[in-house]
Parts: structure tokens; C-alpha cells; sequence
């Protein structure tokens, strides 16, 4: 084997431990981390999408406003989770939800977790697109620290929708890419079986990120993954948002939102 | 479609006597007969099936408030007949008819309460008067009632139980959704928590106005709610209704209400949202976060 497809090998076994059927998922972290979440449901337009939750809960004394994707782990589940990828009415909770965090002043957790938004005729017509870009703007200029965690797979859009922030923390072996390694090949190759060659080039790792200056912190996960220790992946994921946030608390919000302005200005600036 | 007749229940109440009185009942979902004094304690759900029977305002703040904490205010407020309305017998008749049997002015009562230790502002609509439709006093009750939670930076609860807004008073009664709903777009811009409460049956102007302007909406299991009823809808457009349509389990899954709530458990669920909106989260009832998480979990049974 090459240097370049021993990398790509690695690469991959990046992506499945990202993907690992057993590795803890958002509400896995949400009921380790807080207290007294309550969910809640529904758009107010069309329908309620659990591939997106979310709702407040209780973190060190302080209310917080969860927003995250949620994949099944059963096949009921699975299915009814959409396999965690969103619809619009998912964006659209979200977004009422990023409202309601900006109106009582309730800081932000999101935890990101969908291979994508959902790629169908239905969620077209009722403007995924617009959904997503709608919450880009929100989450922008919502007026609440925002600290947002990538657990497992961070894909396009669909992960960008609830995934703009102040903070970017990834977990050790979770993914973050412009878009999954079988559609880059389907794209650029027209060759789905070419997806491992995609993952390498796609830079997509959490020491990728870090290293491009887009992810501020890895949080380290149990020896072999998330999945061998929810307790251990939890501990570090609460550590982690509870420093973020409370540097965050400490900013005027001016200049948190000016902060979080600039930190998107400069990526690819020259 | 079939429609339950309207039954309603009298539970334990610092103001007894005020809920209609019934020797026996026969569930309308079920046709089981019940022993009223077994249906009270059961918070006038079928012991049967689980049926909700409709509640009194009376009985309603009763059972979700502190015993005593209830302050209403407002209470010579009462409908007055501007438009000189007569349909098969005038609306001052109707008005007089809903006071002698509900011993109340308006279809709705409002006062200050404590609910576990949080103050908070309760308005509650009661469908025994006029079908709990809101005319120009109702819609000035709610109204002072929105005011004085925004005034006092306490959490809104909201019970709604209304056919709509009321015929008789016109143009006066539509512009009442309007009102309301300007005074709720103040008490939202102040960051004042709103929970807005469902209950059988919550319809048409009520719906489109200030019941469904909540920050979290819950609702009674098979609560019939909507806007326009399914008759109105079949002659308008022919269409057939699906099964189940306009329920509470129906609005849940169309993404228009948080959460549907079994009865008993609505005291602990209201006291966890207050907890998490006005209280940082936290307390340090332990015991009682249990349960209220419980009866969380427990209405989330009709998840699919």
C-alpha cells in the first residue's frame, strides 16, 4: 500500500468510528450532562421532525437551550428518526427555538450529528435550502452564547443549519465536511466507490479542522472511541462546553456577536 | 361526526358548590357508568379510558394552583349586548342564562396564584359559559390579565376552552384576537415566560389568537382543536377528514403543539417549565423533579 492509501486507510477508520452504530448520541450527552432537559416539539407550520431535537434544560444552575440531531439506534428508531437527517420542519423547530433561547436570554448547546439534511422530493418542495439559510442568519445574530459540539458526523449543510456558533468543539473521532465521502465521489467521480479516496482528500477529521483553524478544541474520547465509555465521552463533553460557555458569559454581547462575526469573516479571508 | 355531550365535573374546591352537581354519569368515549365520587378523584378523567371530561374554571385553578393562592380579579366585569343581538332568544337572556348557571360574569377568570412556589398570572376560559366564546369583556379580562403578568415580570398560564370568538358581539368580539394578541407580542418582547394550556375544545378565533401564541403549548389528550370545525370544513369543501382530525394527538403530530399531557400530570409539567424558564433551571426539590420528569416520559407515550 501507498503512504497516500495507508492515509486514506487511516482516514476511513475515522469516518466509520464517526459513524459507529453504538457511539453515544445527542441524547445520550443530554441526559448525562443535564438535569432537567424538556423536549419540545413541532414547527408551528407542518410538522414535528425527530431528527432535530431540543429544548431547555438545566446545566450548572442556569437554564440552556439544547438544539440537536438525533439518530435512532434501533430500527424503529432509526426510521423514525429519519436516520437522523432533517426536513425543514427539523430547521424550522430549530429555529424557534434559537427565538425562544434569544427571548429568555438562555444560552446556546448545539450537538451536531447528521450525515445531511434529507435529500428528498418533499423536503425540496417545502425549502430545505430556505430552511437552513434562514437558521445561518439566526444563529449569527442570535444575542446568546453559542457553543456548539460536533459528536459523531458534522455533514454539509445539514449540520451547518444548527451549527453556527462562537465555539467549535469536535469530538476526537467525530467528521465535519462540506459534504459525506460518498456524495464527493458521487459528485466529482461519479463513482461512489471511490469514497475512501474522497474522505482523505475531503480533510474532514477533527485534527483537520483544528488544524485548519475552523475547530477550537478536540475533546478527547475513551481509548478506541466514544462508544466503549458514554460516562468517560460525557464527562469530557460537559468539561469542555462548561469552559467554552464561561468565557463566552464573560463577553459584552456586542462583542460576543462582533467576535462571532469576525470568526466567520476571516476563514478564507487573504 | 360523533361529538361527546358536554359533561362536566366538580372536583374538590376552595369554592365548592360552584361545579354542577350529577348523581351518576356514563363516559361518553366509553359508556361505562361512573361513580362520581371515584371520577372526582381521578380529576374528572375516565377511570374507564381515560376520557377527559371538561372542567369548570373553578375546578381547573383549583387543581393546579396552591390551595388558597388564587387572587381573581376582574370579576364585575361583565358581556353587555352593544349590538342589540337576537338569534332564536336575545343575547341578554343568553347572558343571564350562563351567570344563574355558572355563577360567574364572563367566561373567563383571571387572578394572580402561586403554583410550587413560583407567582404566577392564570387566566382560564370556562366553555359552561356561552361555550366559552370570547366577547369584548372576556377578551378585557385576558387582556388585564397578559398587562399585569407584564407588569409584574411573572409567567403567564393561559387554559384555553372556547368555541370562539362571540357571535353576538360582532365585529367588537373579532377585534378582541387582535387585542390580545398585541398585548401578548409585549409580554413576549419582555421575555415574560407564556404556557399556553389546550383543553377540549379549543377553537376557531381562540385558536387564532392568543392560544396558540404560547412559548410552549401543551394540551389535554383528545382535546378537539383547531380552527375551523370539521362540519363547517365537509360542507365548505366535501373533503373527508382523517381519522382523528383536530384532536390534540393530531396537532402534535402536524408540529403545532409541544407536548400532550394526561391531566394528573399537569401540575408537575407546568412546575418543570416554570422551574426551567424562570428559575434558571434548577431547584432543589429533587424528589418532585422525578416525578416530573416521570409524567414527562409518561406523556411522551404517543410519540410514534
Amino acid at each position: 500500500m501507498t503512504d497516500n492509501g495507508s492515509l486514506a486507510a487511516a482516514t476511513w477508520a475515522q469516518v466509520e468510528l464517526a459513524r459507529h452504530p453504538d457511539r453515544p448520541y445527542a441524547l445520550d450527552y443530554i441526559h448525562a450532562l443535564f438535569s432537567n432537559f424538556f423536549e419540545l416539539h413541532g414547527d408551528r407550520l407542518y410538522g414535528d421532525d425527530h431528527a432535530i431535537i431540543g429544548g431547555p434544560a438545566a446545566f450548572d444552575h442556569r437554564t440552556v437551550m439544547v438544539i440537536a440531531q438525533q439518530k435512532g439506534r434501533t430500527t424503529a428508531e432509526r426510521a423514525m428518526r429519519n436516520f437522523g437527517m432533517a426536513n425543514p420542519e427539523g430547521y424550522r423547530k430549530a429555529l424557534r427555538l434559537i427565538r425562544q433561547a434569544e427571548r429568555f436570554q438562555f444560552p446556546i448547546f448545539a450537538f451536531v450529528d447528521t450525515s445531511g439534511a434529507f435529500p428528498g422530493a418533499g423536503a425540496e418542495e417545502r425549502g430545505i435550502a430556505w430552511a437552513i439559510a434562514e437558521n445561518l442568519v439566526a444563529l449569527a445574530q442570535a444575542r446568546v452564547p453559542i457553543v456548539t459540539l460536533v459528536i459523531g458526523e458534522g455533514g454539509s449543510g445539514g449540520a451547518l443549519g444548527i451549527g453556527v456558533g462562537d465555539r467549535l468543539l469536535m469530538m476526537e473521532h467525530s467528521i465535519y465536511s462540506v459534504a459525506m465521502p460518498e456524495a464527493c465521489a458521487s459528485i466529482l467521480w461519479r463513482d461512489i466507490a471511490r469514497k475512501v479516496e474522497a474522505a482523505e482528500a475531503l480533510k474532514l477529521t477533527a485534527a483537520d479542522l483544528k488544524r485548519m483553524g475552523l475547530a477550537d478544541e478536540i475533546v478527547p474520547e475513551p481509548a478506541g472511541g466514544a462508544q466503549t465509555d458514554y460516562g468517560v465521552a460525557a464527562d469530557a463533553a460537559g468539561a469542555a462546553l462548561r469552559r467554552h460557555l464561561g468565557e463566552l458569559e464573560g463577553l459584552d454581547v456586542d462583542q460576543l456577536l462582533e467576535q462571532r462575526y469576525q470568526r466567520y469573516r476571516r476563514i478564507g479571508a487573504s | 361526526m360523533f361529538r361527546p355531550k358536554t359533561r362536566y365535573v366538580a372536583l374538590p374546591s376552595p369554592r365548592a358548590g360552584v361545579g354542577e352537581e350529577v348523581d351518576r354519569l356514563t363516559c361518553p368515549k366509553c359508556d361505562t357508568s361512573l361513580e362520581p365520587a371515584r371520577l372526582t378523584a381521578a380529576l374528572g378523567v375516565c377511570y374507564r379510558c381515560g376520557y377527559h371530561f371538561r372542567l369548570r374554571a373553578p375546578e381547573r385553578i383549583a387543581m393546579l394552583v396552591e390551595p388558597g393562592s388564587f387572587n381573581e380579579e376582574d370579576q364585575a366585569i361583565t358581556a353587555k349586548d352593544v349590538l342589540g343581538f337576537k338569534d332564536s332568544q336575545p343575547y341578554t337572556r343568553r347572558i343571564e342564562q350562563s351567570r344563574a348557571t355558572t355563577g360567574a360574569n364572563e367566561a373567563v377568570s383571571w387572578g394572580e396564584a402561586t403554583l410550587a412556589g413560583h407567582r404566577i398570572v392564570i387566566v382560564c376560559l370556562d366553555f359552561a359559559f356561552m361555550g366559552g366564546s370570547m366577547g369584548a369583556a372576556t377578551g378585557e379580562k385576558i387582556t388585564n390579565g397578559i398587562e399585569r403578568a407584564l407588569q409584574g415580570r411573572v409567567p403567564l398560564l393561559i387554559i384555553s376552552a372556547s368555541g370562539g370568538a362571540r357571535m353576538q358581539e360582532g365585529m367588537l368580539s373579532l377585534m378582541q384576537l387582535a387585542k390580545t394578541a398585541a398585548a401578548l407580542g409585549r409580554l413576549g418582547a419582555a421575555g415574560i415566560p407564556y404556557i399556553s394550556l389546550l383543553t377540549d375544545p379549543t377553537m376557531g378565533g381562540v385558536t387564532a389568537s392568543f392560544a396558540s401564541l404560547a412559548d410552549v403549548i401543551v394540551a389535554e389528550p383528545g382535546a378537539m382543536i383547531g380552527f375551523a370545525g370539521a362540519r363547517v370544513i365537509q360542507q365548505a369543501t366535501y373533503e373527508t377528514l382523517p381519522e382523528g382530525f383536530q384532536t390534540a394527538e393530531f396537532l402534535w403530530q402536524h408540529g403545532m403543539i409541544d407536548l400532550v399531557v394526561p391531566r394528573p400530570e399537569l401540575p408537575a409539567v407546568i412546575r418543570q417549565l416554570l422551574d426551567l424558564y424562570t428559575r434558571d433551571g434548577f431547584h432543589s426539590d429533587f424528589e418532585l423533579k422525578g416525578q416530573a420528569r416521570a409524567a414527562a416520559q409518561a406523556a411522551a407515550h404517543i410519540r410514534p
